[in-house]
């Protein structure tokens, strides 16, 4: 009978549930991106979402086809602009394994410290911001502060912040200054004193562990199925780091350990993140320490397919005067044929796959963004999640826009 | 033909010699070159081959070879966390019809990869879920990375969309 409903019948048989479409960015101040998300909700229960990329696509890989080998490094500058440089070392060591160059050990030395400060750097923007956009803005300073510490030596090395364009195809444009080696530990030891006061702070924090524990999860096998590489992968229990696994530059030769994660939450991704930073610092130092061991030396590889004459010689020198004129117009050859070479960026791997076809003019540079690629499970790790929750999980997957849309 | 010392080359020559048109392990990346109408099958035994067990399609792309035939080659780069080892697939595919099978059933990774290359390619993936531009907008024209696309070329002005 009608009258027997209880109560409780009566409250959910009114209630009213339509789903509603809300549309989240592309320019969203809880969101350090730009990306637009359409995201249906049932409440404030996220049913679906769907993510449109590509607001700041500015055709990297098309320009790579217009210019020379050389000219474009200050773009991949561009693709993840929190570690430039990491970007440098990608494609100039995708070209260089076209052409089947050896650099010299003082500057693998030199790009492996420059990619670990890099790694920092980008590691102390997304913690950093995490916390700015879950309502923290201490845990953000402090961030912010060391990374300021990591682009002044960044500076140091290259003359620039953010836009580094310092590495070369063969080498890197200059070695470091007799000043950095001591600068550089001065300022590691105050980078261990912030994140020491960011941990403080944050870690046990009942309000930051509440919205990050058990939020943005993603199983293993999805995490494989998605292709997502990097913290993210790692948080979620697999020690895949390309560092270890197919070791390029020095990184074989450096101790250091890959921290991984259990459930693959966004807390998880967080203890990831901060402990690669203590490794990252370890590898600095050991870096600075046989750069200082191996002494001065050359710091660009001598094949006279890329390299630049001394500057002193150009002017001095009809031989070197006619190479400088030619490798500045036309550029290094590459010869024919593709190669792929993957680097472990800090949100996973950047594969460069470069094809020529034996001129002095990419054929096609394809740059593999883990943004992007990461970016793409995110419904499946929000499906039934609270609206809220949107939040940290972007911030953990870091998308960047200038890598995800190129 | 010669599997380089690559034992990826060497199982997919086992069992797929007939539709491997050429393979290379130029600057060590072992190659193989297969019919483009196999695609799915081949992919499907490097992924479940327990002695291969490539988990993860790291990347998918295209390359225009204007001038060649057949005219375009998707490019796939398969990594096995398993084994750690890499190996790279290449399909060729015509100007007309411009089509490939998706291989989204077999990698959810690939649905945006695929919609990246339809959208600056223009290549088609036949039973793609979701076969939308994704870089760019719907009412762009052309497809940019062709090499007959000229970069210069203006696209015309839209308006909003409701």
């Amino acid at each position: 009978m009608a009258h027997a409903r209880t109560l409780d019948d009566d409250l959910e048989k009114d209630l009213h549930t339509e789903h509603q479409v809300l549309n989240m960015g592309p320019s969203h101040p809880a969101t350090h991106g730009t990306v637009k998300f359409l995201i249906e909700l049932d409440g404030e229960t996220i049913v679906d979402l769907d993510i449109a990329v590509g607001y700041l696509h500015r055709g990297f890989e098309k320009e790579c086809e217009s210019g020379t080998w050389y000219q474009a490094i200050p773009y991949t500058d561009r693709l993840n602009y929190n570690s430039a440089i990491l970007a440098n070392i990608g494609y100039c060591l995708a070209v260089e394994k076209l052409l089947e160059l050896e650099t010299p050990e003082r500057c693998a030395w030199l790009r492996t410290l420059a990619g670990e400060l890099a790694r920092i750097a980008d590691h102390l923007t997304r913690c950093g911001a995490a916390c700015l956009e879950l309502q923290a803005m201490t845990p953000f300073l402090y961030g912010i502060e060391a990374r300021e510490l990591t682009w002044d030596l960044m500076e140091m090395l290259c003359g620039a912040r953010v836009t580094s364009n310092y590495v070369r195809i063969g080498g890197v444009k200059h070695d470091m200054p007799a000043s950095f080696p001591a600068a550089c530990r001065e300022n590691i030891a105050k980078i261990r004193g912030l994140l020491g006061d960011y941990d403080e702070v944050v870690t046990r924090n009942r309000l930051f562990v509440d919205r990050l524990r058990g939020t943005g999860l993603i199983s293993r096998q999805d995490c494989i199925r998605y292709a997502v590489t990097g913290p993210l992968l790692r948080a979620a229990g697999v020690p895949l780091d390309l560092r270890k696994d197919e070791p390029y530059l020095k990184y074989a030769e450096v101790d250091f350990d890959v921290p991984i994660g259990e459930v693959g939450d966004n807390y998880d991704r967080y203890l990831v993140c901060v402990e690669e930073m203590q490794q990252s610092l370890r590898i600095v130092e050991q870096c600075l320490v046989a750069l200082e061991r191996l002494g001065p030396g050359p710091v660009n590889v001598d094949d006279p397919r890329v390299r630049w004459p001394a500057k002193g010689r150009v002017f001095n020198a009809m031989e070197e005067l006619i190479q400088q004129f030619k490798a500045v117009t036309e550029g290094p050859l590459v010869p024919a044929g593709e190669a792929y070479h993957a680097i472990e960026s800090a949100n996973g791997e950047l594969g460069f796959y470069v094809v020529s076809d034996g001129t002095a003019v990419p054929w096609k540079v394809r740059c593999r963004p883990p943004s992007l690629i990461n970016l793409q499970p995110m419904p499946l790790m929000l499906r039934g999640a609270m609206l809220a929750d949107l939040i940290p999980t972007f911030d953990f997957i870091n998308m960047i826009g200038g890598e995800c849309d190129r | 033909m010669d599997d380089f010392g690559s034992p990826a080359l060497r199982r997919l020559l086992e069992a797929f010699g007939g539709a491997v048109r050429e393979t290379h392990a130029q600057r060590g990346d072992a190659t193989a070159r297969v019919e483009a109408e196999r695609i799915v099958e081949v992919l499907r035994f490097l992924r479940d081959e327990p002695a291969l067990a490539f988990e993860m399609l790291s990347d998918l792309t295209a390359v225009d070879y204007l001038g060649r035939a057949p005219r375009f080659e998707v490019v796939y780069h398969l990594y096995s966390i398993t084994h750690n080892h890499r190996v790279r697939v290449k399909a060729g595919v015509p100007e007309s019809p411009c089509q490939i099978d998706s291989v989204v059933e077999l990698w959810p990774a690939a649905n945006w990869m695929e919609r990246e290359v339809w959208d600056l390619y223009g290549i088609r993936f036949r039973n793609h879920p979701d076969l939308r531009r994704i870089l760019l907008y719907e009412e762009f024209e052309g497809h940019p990375l062709r090499k007959d696309y000229p970069k210069e070329r203006r696209q015309p002005l839209v308006g909003p969309r409701n």
